[in-house]
């Protein structure tokens, strides 16, 4: 159980940070932010991955768990009062090995914002397999590190891209630093 | 302020908001419904944009808010004192200091650097709904990307008068992919949107809608190979401070048919002026 560990210390606050941290992350693909600085996680979530949570998730929206993140839906359920779904119901996919994205909500040509996003905690962010990055939020093209992705990843992003809008957008997170990478994003392997 | 919680707005209502801003980044152009909610002030003077000042603002944020370009309206010194009062920021007037921008209808005329936002107010967030009435359809054509309408639209109008007879609130089209009303800015700001290194978002209170623009990304305004788009502005320099680049408001003086040409962005205007003085 890990119901007994604190949320923000400061929830108005806190989460107005974290937002603007993944803001600032979601509309510079690749940059890495620092987030939840100071947050206790609740295992095996690192902070950055929680203070996603407690920044963007309530009643409103659904959550889905994987196999692995699911230890920590109790913390989840009382913190932000949001229920636990299914992976194509979901919102919001907390995720620590990617998950299969072409069976995730990706939203319909007329609502394309439906599409879910997707929290997924990675061994290292800057290190690790290099990808080539562009599109919108970035001058020119970028190059991104991240540790803990597929094999195939460049192929699996591919064909979230191609369906653009619709699609599913990554937040990656890794102990208190998260990079995203927004489904209007081109990526390559190097 | 108490009884009120940080930048007015509710818990809640700020995720909701923060939801829609992160989606409406990912995908550029794209108007993406929100629950507006009735804030203290009546729609059409900011209320879209004012939510979402409310639900990016933080305390270390210097806030600057203009209305037409100036920063001393009515409209520009309410919603100023607004954030003031309900989240204690710092608010200011220069153009380069603020990290949050709130505009009706000017983009500033220096220009803005990586890290600021700047905050649209929207009356009319769907460019299609003056040649469509029908919400449901203009969804399917933004669904569809298919904009022919608004080209046939603008080719009426240079059929009809010469030249595209747009001159605010002129239609782009962002990332190649979703048209998108850049609210009523003078044509002549149209460039500023394009490759702007700025997040830019923009609020529709009564309409309840929410897009954005990343920074650096591709806006062009819609035209036509043998008629390219072209800003204009009046063509004088400004009374004040001399510049013959700026865009200028023209106002009458007296009743003798006095008038003068100023710069509508009073920032922009007061530091050259500061400039000119200093060097005299």
């Amino acid at each position: 159980m890990s119901l007994d560990l604190p949320g923000f210390a400061d929830p108005v606050l806190g989460a107005q940070r974290a937002f603007r941290a993944v803001l600032d992350a979601m509309s510079h693909p690749g940059r890495i932010v620092r987030v939840g600085e100071g947050l206790v996680s609740p295992a095996p979530l690192c902070s950055a991955a929680a203070a996603c949570v407690l920044a963007l998730v309530d009643q409103d929206v659904r959550v889905h768990a994987d196999a692995e993140a699911v230890a920590a839906a109790d913390w989840l359920r009382f913190h932000t009062g949001t229920t636990l779904c299914g992976l194509a119901e979901a919102d919001f996919v907390l995720a620590l090995a990617l998950p299969d994205l072409a069976g995730l909500a990706a939203g319909s040509d007329d609502a394309p914002e439906l599409g879910a996003s997707v929290i997924l905690q990675v061994a290292a962010l800057g290190a690790g397999r290099r990808f080539m990055i562009e599109g919108p939020g970035l001058a020119v093209p970028a190059a991104f590190a991240v540790d803990g992705l597929p094999e195939d990843f460049a192929g699996i992003w591919a064909a979230n891209h191609r369906r653009f809008p619709r699609g599913v957008d990554l937040i990656l997170c890794a102990g208190d630093r998260l990079a995203a990478l927004p489904r209007s994003l081109r990526i390559r392997e190097v | 302020m108490n009884g009120y919680n940080f930048a007015y707005l509710d818990e809640q209502t700020k995720r909701m908001i923060r939801r829609a801003l992160l989606k409406a980044v990912a995908i550029p152009g794209h108007q993406i419904p929100f629950g507006s909610r009735e804030m203290p002030l009546p729609y059409g003077w900011g209320t879209g944009g004012i939510q979402v000042t409310a639900a990016v603002l933080g305390p270390d944020d210097v806030l600057k808010v203009i209305d037409q370009g100036a920063d001393d309206t009515t409209n520009a010194v309410s919603i100023r004192r607004f954030f003031a009062r309900t989240a204690g920021v710092a608010t200011k007037t220069h153009t380069s200091v603020a990290t949050i921008i709130q505009t009706r209808h000017r983009i500033p005329e220096q220009a803005l650097t990586e890290g600021q936002i700047l905050v649209y107010q929207v009356p009319m967030p769907d460019p299609l709904a003056k040649l469509e009435p029908s919400r449901a359809e203009t969804t399917r054509m933004h669904g569809l990307a298919e904009y022919g309408l608004m080209h046939v639209k603008l080719y009426e109008d240079i059929t009809r008068f010469g030249h595209v007879s747009i001159s605010y609130d002129y239609p782009v089209m962002v990332n190649d992919r979703y048209l998108m009303s850049p609210s009523p800015i003078p044509a002549y700001d149209n460039p500023k949107l394009s490759r702007n290194p700025a997040l830019q978002l923009f609020g529709a209170g009564r309409e309840k809608r929410i897009y954005a623009i990343p920074p650096h990304t591709e806006v062009r305004s819609l035209d036509f190979d043998d008629h390219p788009f072209r800003t204009t502005r009046a063509p004088h320099a400004c009374d004040l401070c001399g510049d013959d680049a700026s865009y200028l408001d023209e106002v009458v003086t007296d009743n003798q048919g006095g008038r003068m040409f100023v710069c509508s962005d009073t920032d922009h205007c007061a530091s050259r002026q500061a400039l000119k003085e200093a060097a005299e």
